[in-house]
């Protein structure tokens, strides 16, 4: 298990890049911690899937070099690179049976037959499957088989890092949380590095100890899950984590007040300076209130019941701007909006202003 | 205008892939079929669309009989889980190719594709051809072909799957509204839970073929019929374990137990089992009625405000969703906290003998 | 199966059972009549019962020509399905080599059979044709004409020439639709080159392998226009196959009754073994699900 570290890495898929835009990955300098669960979240396109084939080997990159520990892996092949990986389907030896199927990685490197059948047969347990060894792999559910395919990836005890490529993608939501808890406590007692690109946010956050976003090629933020919740550091962050997305508002800042476009006032909380450009504030739709009297005027547009709370999608000054209301608290009859104190972030331009130390 | 089916089923080589159905979906409604992947939601789809022959049984459109009847003969359009658009066509053409077959004269054609293309918010693209589109785009291509020819059904088979995470998110917000305008009866199949209390309306749950319960959305959720439904319609998984009623007490084990009062007074004596949904545990004694579980803590998952952790409870493995974060050692021995308010009671045969208390105040 | 129907789709497919009727069935009960029947050559028939039938399952020659055929049919599938996999593995997977490739592959598919016959038989002349010539200059004795292993072996290699590359092709497309995540797990896992072909290809193929394996059997079973056009069925009898010795029978010697006995015969066995090939093919798939 080593340490990776990406180099001034860049990767275009044409031949001259001449501009920014032809790269599909821009410029970076990253490291991946030993033993750590990381995330890869970003939409379509956003190279996060270049950037795990970077890794993984499958992909040259055009600039940069992909360090492995202090050994240079740029132009090592996948199978040098001693890793492993969970591919989007599950890809499985059909013909072979599942113990077969899990026993090919060691068998393939030499391993003697004894050590084979016990870490099969430990593996095997760790993924539930001790009941259908010796079944062949054709004709398992989907499920299953990513079973199988996540165990083939944990079999080698000496494998540098473990590559995850949206692995519940064809998997029913009831069994993506057996999978899903199955991964963290292989994580947990492993210890193995591992990378999970993902566009779907619950499974980034809720898998990893650390998120890498990506958005337009670029690593816009990497934090915890509550960081990325609490303080995104960019307009996309904001937007695409959580459900509903963080709400923007225009405003002016200059200490701790804001002014809306509409003339409110607000009280940062804290001392965010003057920063110029185009100023936003950022509230999740968790930290906006609803209540009687004093606060934002707004319309309610519509009022969703998902269960265990509501989303009210509502209308500020003819901008969306949407309200998460736990179960069970009632709408006031004539709502205001108010925001949690301490709980609006700053946006110049896109790009989080933090607030000054020591004013908080 | 409605879709009523009469005892529908179907039988494949001996299997039942849908047993006798009987249901009315009204003019303007959204319906969910919710159910797990193989359940027969797209089986049940495809015998209201008019694909396949129900085995028995009868389906009446609009008051009239149209069991045989062949889909191109009825009102009904479908969009897939795929983006089916013609790729060599624009899009323009694409939505007005349903118009153009059923012989409109090109005024017609031309408005009923425009004022299409603008509930979709398709209008700056409808030179384009559907490949240089996004899938998010793509799909509401395929939604504007299926809604432009005015179809009086217009069916949905997980018509989201195959977009990022966001972009369903977008399109689930957009599709109640355009379905709004549309006053057609929207059939919506999906394997989400979430989704289905997103496009409200009304819920049907499918398992094995088999429909479950069908109701109001958010009626559905808060009063399964039975713990199977509650499991379809859970997610993360509804939380169960056996409960006993013994006189004035409902006992959960040696140390845990709740008055049975109220909804349970009347309540014949025996062994239930209980369920409760995993936003309704907490780690702290949230109300002065919740009973105390001890449980071995497994892995916690951090959603940024709230965390899902997972503990065993005897041989019982539950979620629960607590608010905040919580980084907590997988191993300990944890306290769980469940409001008796938020418990459903299901029998031996797994039907609702009483429902949660919160949902009936709801 | 009860799908929704539309009786008017009938009506479209009735050409095809009108022409399936006439050029099919109609010959067909034709032959059944004549097998049946002893006939002088006019339209007089005298009931022959199974006779012609007996005569048929008894007869040496036809044993002999049976032999000849299963020998021919299984040697050259021994040839032509590993060679093609071969060849459709080592094909280039996409670019300009790849579609040339495809182009060169197809070729011999494109001529008519007669020609490929005539083509080998100047061919391998050893007076004018190219490989007969050069093979009698290397000082090796080859005369199709003469000797029934050099006309063996020249009917046998124009056969792979004509058609290898039909099985090749259909590989190349199984191979085609493999996923490359496939590849990339195997090198993860380190598998040899044979454990990629064994484990990964070999499956995947294993669909159209069937249909290349059906084709070429019956195609290869029912052979007539090449050895006839090179060898004429000789030299003596050796490369007498069973439709060549079935024309013999019909038209050389009019024995039309016995000819039509043997021709149902014949369609029978193509049939039957067709028929095992598939299910074993299909219930080795299903086992795997077991």
């Amino acid at each position: 298990m080593v340490q990776i570290t990406l180099r001034n890495l860049a990767h275009s898929y044409r031949a001259n890049p001449q501009t920014e835009a032809d790269y599909a990955l821009k410029q970076m300098d990253h490291v991946w911690q030993d033993g750590g669960a990381y995330a890869l979240l970003g939409a379509s396109g956003c190279g996060k899937t270049t950037l795990l084939n970077i890794i993984s080997g499958l992909i040259k990159p055009s600039h940069g070099r992909v360090l492995f520990g202090d050994t240079d892996v740029t132009q090592a092949d996948t199978a040098a690179r001693n890793i492993a990986q969970v591919f989007q389907f599950p890809v499985v030896y059909d013909t072979m049976t599942v113990r077969d199927n899990l026993a090919f990685p060691l068998r393939n490197r030499g391993k003697d037959a004894a050590y084979v059948k016990a870490r099969v047969d430990q593996i095997a347990a760790m993924i539930g499957m001790e009941a259908m060894l010796a079944r062949k792999a054709r004709g398992l559910t989907a499920d299953a088989k990513q079973k199988i395919s996540l165990g083939r990836g944990m079999v080698r005890e000496d494998v540098n890092a473990i590559l995850f490529d949206e692995p519940l993608t064809v998997i029913d939501p009831q069994m993506k949380w057996e999978l899903r808890t199955q991964l963290k406590s292989l994580h947990r007692d492993f210890g193995h590095t591992m990378i999970y690109v993902t566009h779907d946010q619950i499974e980034a956050l809720t898998f990893a100890d650390k998120v890498v976003v990506m958005h337009e090629g670029r690593v816009v933020q990497m934090g915890t899950p509550e960081e990325l919740f609490e303080a995104p550091a960019h307009t996309f962050v904001g937007y695409f984590i959580g459900s509903p997305g963080m709400n923007f508002l225009d405003a002016t800042v200059s200490g701790r007040s804001a002014r809306l476009a509409g003339g409110h006032e607000i009280d940062l909380g804290a001392d965010h300076g003057a920063p110029s450009g185009r100023v936003q504030l950022g509230v999740r739709p968790e930290y906006a209130l609803l209540a009687d009297g004093e606060g934002l005027d707004l319309s309610i547009r519509r009022v969703e019941d998902v269960g265990r709370h509501r989303i009210v999608r509502a209308e500020i000054d003819a901008r969306p701007f949407d309200i998460v209301i736990p179960e069970g608290v009632e709408i006031p009859a004539q709502p205001r909006l108010t925001f949690a104190p301490g709980k609006i972030n700053v946006y110049a331009d896109d790009w989080r202003v933090a607030p000054n130390a020591g004013a908080a | 205008m409605t879709l009523e089916l009469q005892g529908v089923s179907r039988v494949v080589a001996g299997k039942d892939h849908i047993h006798p159905t009987s249901l009315t979906l009204q003019k303007g409604t959204m319906n969910v079929l919710l159910g797990p992947t193989l359940s027969g939601k797209t089986s049940l789809m495809r015998l209201m669309a008019g694909l396949d022959r129900p085995s028995t049984g009868r389906i009446i459109w609009e008051g009239r009989d149209v069991t045989g009847l062949r889909v191109q003969d009825r009102g009904v359009a479908m969009v897939y889980q795929q983006f089916i658009n013609y790729p060599a066509m624009s899009v323009y053409d694409n939505i007005a190719s349903p118009v153009r077959l059923a012989g409109k004269s090109r005024a017609e054609v031309d408005r009923a594709v425009r004022s299409t293309a603008e509930m979709l918010r398709l209008t700056p693209m409808l030179d384009r051809k559907p490949l240089e589109l996004s899938g998010g785009q793509q799909q509401r291509c395929a939604l504007a072909r299926a809604l432009v020819k005015g179809a009086g059904l217009v069916l949905l088979d997980e018509p989201l799957a195959n977009l990022d995470y966001k972009l369903r998110e977008e399109l689930r917000v957009e599709i109640p509204r355009i379905f709004e305008a549309s006053g057609a009866i929207f059939v919506y199949a999906t394997t989400e839970p979430e989704e289905a209390l997103l496009l409200g309306g009304h819920t049907l749950t499918l398992w094995e073929g088999r429909v479950t319960q069908f109701g109001p959305t958010a009626e559905v959720y808060r009063n399964p019929a039975d713990a199977t439904t509650a499991r379809v319609f859970s997610d993360p998984p509804m939380n169960f374990l056996p409960a006993v009623k013994s006189g004035h007490r409902l006992r959960f084990s040696d140390h845990a137990n709740a008055p049975a009062d109220g909804l349970l007074a009347g309540l014949p004596d025996g062994a239930y089992t209980a369920g409760f949904r995993a936003n309704h545990m907490a780690l702290n004694r949230h109300s002065g009625s919740a009973v105390a579980f001890d449980c071995r803590l497994g892995v916690t998952e951090i959603t940024g405000s709230e965390t899902y952790i997972h503990v065993s409870h005897g041989a019982e493995r539950w979620v629960g969703l607590v608010g905040g974060v919580h980084a907590l050692t997988p191993g300990q021995t944890v306290q769980v906290w469940v409001d008796p308010a938020h418990v459903y009671l299901f029998d031996a045969e797994g039907r609702l003998a009483a429902p949660a208390p919160y949902a009936q105040a709801a | 199966m009860d799908k929704i129907q539309n009786n008017r789709a009938w009506f479209l497919v009735l050409p095809v059972l009108v022409i399936v009727a006439f050029s099919a069935v109609i010959p067909l009960m034709t032959v059944v009549n004549y097998s049946v029947n002893d006939t002088f050559g006019s339209n007089d028939f005298f009931w022959a019962g199974l006779e012609w039938f007996q005569d048929a399952v008894t007869s040496d020659r036809i044993h002999e020509a049976l032999g000849r055929q299963v020998l021919f049919s299984g040697i050259i599938l021994a040839i032509e399905v590993p060679l093609g996999i071969f060849i459709a593995l080592n094909m280039p997977r996409q670019g300009f080599w790849s579609s040339l490739c495809l182009v060169l592959m197809a070729l011999p598919l494109l001529i008519p059979f007669n020609v490929v016959g005539t083509i080998w038989q100047i061919f391998g002349r050893v007076d004018i044709g190219l490989l007969g010539h050069t093979l009698a200059a290397l000082g090796i004795d080859y005369n199709y004409v003469s000797d029934p292993l050099a006309a063996w072996i020249t009917v046998v290699v124009m056969d792979v020439w004509h058609w290898t590359s039909l099985v090749a092709l259909l590989c190349y497309a199984g191979l085609q639709s493999i996923p490359g995540a496939f590849y990339q797990a195997a090198k993860i896992d380190q598998a040899s080159r044979w454990s990629v072909f064994r484990f990964i290809e070999l499956p995947k193929m294993r669909g159209v392998l069937l249909i290349a394996v059906l084709l070429r059997f019956m195609d290869s079973f029912m052979i007539y226009t090449e050895p006839f056009v090179v060898t004429g069925g000789g030299p003596g009898n050796s490369t007498t196959f069973l439709s060549i010795d079935l024309v013999k029978q019909a038209i050389g010697q009019f024995d039309l009754g016995p000819a039509a006995a043997f021709s149902i015969m014949y369609f029978l066995v193509i049939l039957l073994i067709s028929w095992v090939f598939y299910t074993v093919m299909t219930n080795l798939d299903r086992d795997g699900g077991n």
